[in-house]
Parts: C-alpha cells; sequence; structure tokens
C-alpha cells in the first residue's frame, strides 16, 4: 500500500484537521477578536477541502477509507452545508455575547468526523469519524453556556448520543465477532451465506444505533429537545450537514457491508422509515415552537429517506442522494428565515406566534418561508415535490408498492402543519411586534436557497441527478 | 474451561447494566455517566474476548480506540456537565426538564 497515494485521497480531512488545529492556536493567542479572520479562514478550508475530495479517488489505507464518488457527493453536500452554518451564525453569537472562535472551529472537527464517516469503508474508520462528529456535535449543542437551555440541549444530547454509539458498537463487536472482520469487504463476504444469530443481533444493534444518529423514530426522542435548545445556527448545522453524513453511512453500511443479508434489514428500515414519516407528521401538529416543529420536520424527512434505502436498488440510493440534496438546501433556508425574526429588543424569537402576520411586516421573508414550507410539505411545483418522487418511484421500482402508498398517504399528515405555518403568516393578524430581516449574509442564503427550490430547482434535475447516479453505483 | 460464550455472557449482562444505569436512574447525571462507561467497558469485554478466539489482532486494537474515545467522550460529558450545574445549581437527573413537548 503507498502511503503518498493513501494520504493524498484523505487530503480533505487531514486538510481540515491540522487547519482547525492552526485556528485553535490562532484563536487561542488573539482571543474573540479573531473571530471573524477564524471564520472566514475556516469557510476558506471547507472549499479547499471540497476541491481536495474531487481530486483523488481511491481506497486508502488498505480499504480503511475510500474516496469513491460517493463520498464525493457526501463531502462536497456537508461541506456546503457547514459553510452556511458558519456564514449565518456570527450576528447571531454577537448578539449573545458570546462571538467566539470556537465556534468555527468546532465546524471544523465536526466536519472532519463526517468526511470520515461517508468514506468509511471499516466499522474501525466509521466509529472513530462518527465519534469525532458527535463529541464536536455535544459541545457545539451546548455553545451558548450561559443559557439553560442550551446546557440542558447539550446534556440530553450527549447522554442519548453516548448512549446510541454504545449500542452501535456493540452491534459491531457482535458483527466483527460472528464474522471475523472489521472489514465492509469482508463481512459482506462472510455474511453471504446462512447468518448466524450473533451476526443478525449485531446487524439490528447496528442499525438502531445508526438510527439513533439520524434521528429516525423510535430513537427520535433527543431531537426536538437538542434542536430547541442548541443555538438556532447550530440547530440550522444539526439538521442539515450530520444528517447527510449519518444517511450516507447507513446507506454504506446497509449495502456495502450488510449487501448480502438484505432481507434482514429490509424490514427493519421500512419499520422506521413508516414510523418516521407518521411521527414526524403527527407529534408536530401541537409544537408551538419553530425550531421544535422543524426538528419533527426532519424526523419526518428521514422517513422518507429511509424508504429510497429500503428500495435497496442503484436507482433507491440515488434517489435517496437526490432527496439529501433538495432537504438540505430546504432546511437551511428555513432556518435562515427563523434567524431573521427577532423581538423589539433584537432577541431571538422562535414561536409560532410570532410569525402571524408576517406577510403584513416583511414580505420577501414570508415568501421565502412558504415556498420553504410548501417545498418541504412536497406540494407539486416545488422542487420539494422532485425529491419525494424519486424516491417513491425508486421504491415502486423495486416492488414496494404498499410502502410507496402508506408513504404517500402519511406525507398527507405532514403537510397539515407545513400549511399551518402558511396560513398564521398570510391570514392571521399580527400579535407580536417583531423585527425582522438581519444582515446581508442571512437574506441571500435565504434567497438562494428559496431559488433553488422553487419551480427554477428543475433545472438542476440532470446535473443533481446524474451526480446522484454516479454516486450510487460507486456502491454497487 | 472458560470459552467465548462465558465472555459474551458477562459482557452482555454488563451492557444491559450499562442500558438499565440511564434509563432507570432517577438520582443524578454523575451515575449516567458510569453507566455509560460500564457499556463501553462491556464492548471492549467482547471485542478482545472475540479477538482471542478469532486470533485475530484487529479486534484489541478497536478495544484501544474505543478507550481513548471512552476518555475524551467522559471529559466532554464532564465538562457539559459544569456548565449545566453553573446554570441551574443541581444535576438530578428529574430536573433535566426545561424543555418539554
Amino acid at each position: 500500500m503507498d502511503y503518498g497515494q493513501s494520504l493524498l485521497i484523505t487530503l480533505p480531512e487531514i486538510i481540515l484537521s491540522i487547519g482547525g488545529l492552526v485556528l485553535l492556536l490562532v484563536a487561542a493567542w488573539s482571543g474573540a477578536k479573531a473571530t471573524r479572520a477564524v471564520s472566514i479562514s475556516a469557510v476558506a478550508l471547507l472549499v479547499a477541502a471540497g476541491v481536495a475530495t474531487l481530486c483523488y479517488t481511491g481506497d486508502a489505507f488498505g480499504a480503511l477509507y475510500s474516496g469513491d464518488q460517493f463520498s464525493d457527493f457526501g463531502h462536497v453536500l456537508i461541506y456546503i452545508a457547514a459553510a452556511i452554518s458558519l456564514m449565518i451564525a456570527p450576528r447571531f453569537f454577537q448578539r449573545a455575547g458570546l462571538a467566539r472562535a470556537e465556534y468555527p472551529i468546532l465546524i471544523l472537527y465536526a466536519c472532519v468526523g463526517m468526511g470520515m464517516m461517508v468514506s468509511a469503508t471499516d466499522f474501525l474508520t466509521l466509529y472513530i469519524g462518527l465519534e469525532l462528529n458527535s463529541l464536536a456535535a455535544y459541545v457545539l449543542a451546548s455553545f451558548l453556556r450561559t443559557d439553560e437551555r442550551s446546557a440542558e440541549a447539550g446534556l440530553k444530547y450527549f447522554v442519548l448520543g453516548a448512549l446510541a454509539s454504545g449500542i452501535l458498537l456493540f452491534g459491531m463487536s457482535l458483527v466483527y465477532g460472528f464474522t471475523g472482520s472489521t472489514s465492509f469487504v469482508a463481512v459482506l463476504g462472510s455474511l453471504g451465506g446462512g447468518m448466524e444469530t450473533g451476526a443478525l443481533f449485531g446487524i439490528v444493534f447496528v442499525l438502531a444505533g445508526l438510527a439513533f444518529k439520524i434521528s429516525a423514530v423510535p430513537f427520535h426522542m433527543w431531537t426536538p429537545d437538542v434542536y430547541e435548545g442548541a443555538p438556532t445556527p447550530v440547530t440550522a448545522f444539526f439538521a442539515s450537514a450530520p444528517k447527510v453524513a449519518a444517511t450516507a453511512l447507513t446507506v454504506r453500511v446497509a449495502v456495502d457491508a450488510f449487501g448480502t443479508q438484505t432481507l434482514a434489514w429490509q424490514q427493519i428500515i421500512i419499520f422506521i422509515a413508516l414510523a418516521s414519516i407518521i411521527l414526524g407528521g403527527v407529534a408536530a401538529i401541537g409544537q408551538t415552537n419553530l425550531k421544535r416543529l422543524l426538528a419533527y420536520s426532519s424526523i419526518n424527512n428521514i422517513g422518507f429517506l429511509l424508504i429510497g434505502l429500503a428500495a435497496g436498488t442503484q436507482e433507491g440510493i440515488s434517489a435517496v442522494l437526490v432527496y439529501l440534496s433538495i432537504y438540505v438546501a430546504m432546511t437551511l433556508g428555513s432556518f435562515a428565515c427563523i434567524m431573521q425574526l427577532r423581538g423589539p429588543d433584537g432577541e431571538p424569537r422562535e414561536e409560532l406566534s410570532d410569525i402571524a402576520g408576517l406577510s403584513q411586516t416583511n414580505k420577501g421573508l414570508a415568501l421565502a418561508m412558504a415556498i420553504f414550507m410548501f417545498s418541504l410539505a412536497g406540494i407539486p411545483p416545488l422542487f420539494g415535490f422532485w425529491g419525494k418522487v424519486v424516491v417513491f418511484d425508486a421504491a415502486i421500482g423495486a416492488g414496494l408498492l404498499p410502502l410507496a402508498v402508506i408513504g404517500i398517504a402519511a406525507s398527507v399528515i405532514g403537510a397539515f402543519y407545513y400549511i399551518k405555518i402558511v396560513k398564521l403568516m398570510y391570514f392571521d393578524e399580527s400579535r407580536t411586534v417583531l423585527q425582522t430581516g438581519d444582515g446581508k449574509a442571512l437574506a441571500w442564503i435565504g434567497a438562494i436557497m428559496a431559488l433553488l427550490v422553487s419551480p427554477l430547482g428543475y433545472f438542476s434535475i440532470p446535473l443533481l441527478g446524474g451526480f446522484a447516479n454516479n454516486a450510487a453505483s460507486a456502491l454497487f | 474451561m472458560i470459552g467465548i460464550e462465558h465472555y459474551l455472557v458477562v459482557s452482555s449482562i454488563l451492557f444491559v447494566m450499562g442500558v438499565l444505569g440511564i434509563f432507570l436512574n432517577r438520582k443524578n447525571v454523575i451515575i449516567i455517566l458510569m453507566a455509560i462507561e460500564l457499556i463501553l467497558l462491556a464492548v471492549n469485554i467482547n471485542l478482545v474476548a472475540f479477538s482471542s478466539a478469532l486470533q485475530d489482532l484487529t479486534g484489541q486494537i478497536f478495544a484501544m480506540f474505543v478507550l481513548t474515545v471512552a476518555a475524551g467522550e467522559a471529559a466532554i460529558g464532564l465538562a457539559i456537565l459544569v456548565i449545566y450545574f453553573r446554570g441551574r445549581g443541581t444535576i438530578a437527573v428529574d430536573d433535566v426538564n426545561r424543555m418539554k413537548g
């Protein structure tokens, strides 16, 4: 194995880790006044890592790490989402009096972990990547350390995340014991014939641990609390980049490692998918906090993503990637809109009642929010509809017609609360005095994301579909 | 003769104790941290036992990584616990309830 080649293939991770260390030193020496410079450098590092990931492909370090098209797709999407979470953050933290340089640095470290997650082809790499991402994420959730809710979110995320890692690890140890290897290729080979009960337990534990990380029902209970308590830019980050990484990881484990035992995990994935869609739709109805509502929305969306995985075909995996890209745009856009809501004293407002009558005070913001909500609900002219089309198409193509029918019926439940938000903005009287708009960065990001999910997004189908197909073909 | 199944039984018992320690514990969060360590150590017993039974080093290397990550996790957990305690003045599990719904 040529180490030089391996180092080049893992270059994005190396750039981000070394860059993160250097920025940490800069931050330690010059204190809070370096925050702006560190944020800008962090975005530059993400761009550099994105370029590096596209430059080299192949397996690194004896098939511990793979730089194939699938991981390229994941890397680029993760870096875009992380860069946007960096751009929307500064004003929020300035107002909270916590504009510290550690925020961009922690995001960089989380990106190192996420990059390893999407590239992992060995359970050891998978675990290290997952933990790198999680450890940074626990700190990010409790970043607003003077706010009790943020500390509580961090605590809950930590305890449940550590439990999930434990379950995942226990599963990996069983898979290792009953197949004799931690490498995905070797596991795939030895699961080929009849499977021992121990290995089946291993698969179930691994999937349970991963379901925790993508916040799928029945392992979703941390999501609403963490999303509500974490600072809003961090919530936007949690809802986008780690979702991409964990979903890509689940896909790779299911196809690359357990691909010869499709029947064993397909049932589990179908159950998790339907439960997530239904619970994500029903439980959101009574929520009064916008961030909590979006947490249930993300649970709901994970359900649709898993339908593509349940299909288990190359078409299904490609659909998952298309849906993920659209979902990232919709989620980041919605959070960019929510972050522009502020009370009279500039404090962030995030209650459902705060957006009542928004269309009278800020037409552009209300329009953008309406686009995101309709798109999340999957209403036709908007791009969110396309994501659902490809996912259900893949499910029908794989012969899972009942799953597709139930999924489509359940997506109607979800539409209720998205449309309720639009109704509040356009047809209700404003009860609170709001300041809206918060700097150019948020407005631009909101506008660009709104354009991407507007009907104009359909022009990107050949491009996006091509990349997704390419990426999915790397797994088969 | 002690075989692989004996190790598996011990590690399963430890794992279940760890999970129950998280869910049944109503006292304080430090006990949850201990339960998490218990889960990770159960996994380590598994890995090392399998490694020995399979005559394959991967499991032992894996156990080393798990130990390292467990140390980092405990450090971050305690740090979060400290800022939580500063804000609330308590670490009782029943009081972790500012957000509900």
